[in-house]
């Protein structure tokens, strides 16, 4: 299988005065073209670092401290600043969670976006001018020719958040990394940006990395599902088989706590204990002071198998565990 | 006689507006006079709203933002007076209570906010953040406080070893429940929860709802859950309102509205919650955004957005009737004679 972007055994880690971060540590996955691969983790797994790793945007104190990314058969840590810049915002493209940052509050949406056109295409700034308009009505922004001349302030967050989006598309990446762009969106407008993304995937055949700790939004829109803890891939593998059969205890007590998969009224199923530091990890699984199955036998790190279809990193997994 | 509900609306309204002074009233009276009326600056943040709350209830108040579903819990909460209408706590309206039938009132209802970042005040140790109201109020003494104090953290499931500490030594979760810990100190009857778990991990969302559940038993409360997470409203409770630039357009038992839901905007907005059980759904969108609150279209707010629009929905505001026992629906299509 040709994949569009290969993640191998990456590690990004932040050197800081009180210690190393490990915020990513040995993850692996890869994405086709046209493919969605939901990222699913809380707050702190690793799942933004994982993003902005690919991106080649790790500021210090952090850098890639191991593993390889493959980008269409390139390794992208061989490639110069030069080099990655014009992938970057061309080829590969990422839509941030908050749109207010995204966007330059003190310049019009026509200079931002025409700059992002000339940045990468030889054309005239008429061409670019018009490719931006399109661009715009793509995610449904009505009469884009005025919003052109808009400032970002002039738009409500769900607005915003389309006009990031539409920089990002605004040549076809070929792999779009989406770090949680509708969290902060109302339900119908989530619904429209997941429309146009669904579109993109289909049509330009665009790889897709959608980072979210909402499962339901990736039950309805990944191919793959990759569950992150702590800054490992604790269960990877088709989207299906993940959701409907959780080997992971983790994944099971997420999916267990969602509140549509809960008798109405009834207590939810919930995870003891709090998302660890990263600073000071258990040694072994992560996950064994949260988990119910725990033994002696999880204070040695766990291997990645393969298990009933998906990649698994534990030792009790749900369907052994009695 | 039947005991009155906890919290009543009648009738009750919400606009913001600048205040004029002398000058811009002129300047405006005479820009009108010739002939160039002044721009409609008022936002009606609640359009006229009903509604009773009987004591034990959960009552689940849904809508996308700028609806106005803050603005009716911090008006229940007893933050900002109506602008127009009455609020009724047990019967009475809480804007003629004063002295201590008041101030009671206002004990009784608490609200807890959506960001427990910004809602604690980061200067203060969390034993003054719980103890203070109750301690001003007389509702502990201060010879019992510290045993008080523990036994409140350890309600709201904190560590009371915690309680020297300052909010930013806190996770997401553990300020939440600091919030949760603060409210039900004063020993409130009436909860207002203002999309509550919405900033908090899926894992967290859990444990507080939890949390939520276990309280409204052991204490017999009533809470206001207000949220746009349609999943989180439809576990949680007994009945469910849905706004919409600010009016209330269908009101039914949680259920009912989750299975017979009438309003067209209703309909559209379940069938676009995502859930966990749809495998590579094709999403599809109600067409345009909420309008704004400032200039919002005549007759029924929803149509032009409405798949069903008919003529008359763009003049006549459709009213809010019974369409099924305990059932309430503001829809024009509901009138059309069979």
């Amino acid at each position: 299988m040709n994949a569009t972007v290969e993640v191998r055994n990456l590690r990004t880690h932040f050197f800081t005065r009180a210690g190393v971060v490990k915020a990513v540590d040995d993850v692996s996955f890869s994405v086709s073209g046209g493919q969605v691969l939901g990222l699913v983790g809380e707050s702190g797994s690793g799942k933004t670092v994982t993003g902005f790793s690919i991106i080649g945007l790790v500021d210090p104190p952090g850098r890639i401290a191991g593993g390889s990314i493959w980008y269409q058969g390139q390794d992208l840590a061989k490639l110069s600043e030069r080099e990655m810049r014009s992938l970057r915002g061309n080829r590969i493209a990422m839509i941030f969670q908050d749109p207010m940052m995204t966007l330059n509050p003190v310049l019009r949406i026509d200079t931002q976006m025409i700059e992002t056109v000339l940045a990468h295409a030889r054309v005239s700034r008429e061409e670019a001018r018009r490719r931006s308009r399109d661009a715009l009505g793509m995610v449904g922004i009505p009469s884009p020719d005025e919003r052109l001349r808009a400032y970002p302030h002039q738009f409500s967050g769900g607005m915003r958040q389309r006009v990031a989006i539409a920089i990002a598309l605004l040549h076809n990446p070929d792999l779009l990394i989406a770090d949680e762009p509708t969290t902060a969106l109302d339900v119908t407008i989530q619904a429209q940006i997941l429309a146009e993304v669904q579109k993109l995937a289909v049509e330009h055949g665009t790889a897709l990395i959608w980072i979210t700790h909402d499962l339901s939004v990736i039950a309805g829109l990944a191919d793959q599902i990759a569950v992150m803890y702590a800054g490992r891939i604790v269960e990877f593998g088709d989207a299906t088989t993940v959701l409907d059969r959780p080997l992971h205890p983790y994944t099971h007590g997420l999916i267990g706590s969602v509140p549509s998969r809960n008798k109405r009224g009834e207590r939810l199923r919930q995870i003891p204990g709090m998302t660890p530091n990263l600073l000071s990890l258990p040694a072994g699984c992560a996950f064994r002071m949260r988990c119910a199955h725990a033994d002696v036998a999880c204070e040695a790190e766990p291997p990645v198998e393969p298990r009933d279809g998906r990649d698994l990193r534990c030792c009790h997994p749900m369907d052994q565990a009695a | 006689m039947t005991e009155p509900p906890i919290i009543e609306l009648r009738g009750v309204s919400k606009r913001f507006g600048p205040t004029y002074d002398a000058a811009a009233r002129l300047t405006r009276s005479i820009a009108s006079r010739m002939g160039s009326p002044p721009r409609n600056e008022t936002v009606r943040a609640v359009d006229t709203v009903s509604m009773t709350i009987q004591r034990g209830e959960v009552v689940g108040l849904v809508g996308e933002s700028g609806c106005g579903k803050s603005t009716i819990g911090r008006m229940v909460a007893g933050i900002m007076p109506p602008s127009e209408g009455q609020i009724l706590f047990k019967g009475r309206d809480i804007a003629r209570l004063s002295g201590r039938d008041g101030k009671d009132a206002k004990l009784k209802v608490q609200m807890i906010f959506q960001d427990p970042y910004a809602s604690l005040n980061p200067r203060l140790r969390v034993a003054d953040i719980v103890g203070e109201a109750p301690l001003t109020h007389g509702l502990v003494s201060r010879a019992n406080f510290d045993t008080w104090l523990d036994a409140q953290l350890h309600r709201a499931g904190l560590d009371p070893s915690f309680k020297r500490r300052y909010p930013h030594q806190f996770s997401g979760g553990q300020r939440q429940r600091i919030g949760i810990a603060r409210a039900l100190a004063v020993q409130p009857e009436f909860l207002v929860c203002d999309e509550a778990v919405a900033a908090l991990d899926v894992s967290i969302q859990a444990q507080i709802l939890n949390l939520f559940m276990d309280l409204r038993r052991d204490l017999d409360l009533t809470y206001l859950f207000i949220s746009h997470d349609l999943g989180v409203v439809e576990h949680l409770s007994d009945r469910v309102l849905i706004m919409y630039l600010g009016r209330i357009v269908e009101e039914a038992p949680t259920e009912e509205v989750f299975s017979h839901a009438n309003h067209p905007y209703t309909r559209a907005l379940l069938a676009e919650v995502p859930r966990i059980d749809a495998r590579k759904h094709r999403f599809t969108a109600i067409t345009g955004e909420i309008p704004s609150p400032l200039n919002p279209p005549a007759g029924c707010h929803f149509h032009p957005r409405c798949p069903h629009a008919m003529p008359r929905c763009a003049v006549d505001a459709p009213a809010f009737r019974e369409i099924a026992p305990d059932h309430h629906s503001a829809c024009h299509l509901n009138e059309v004679p069979a």
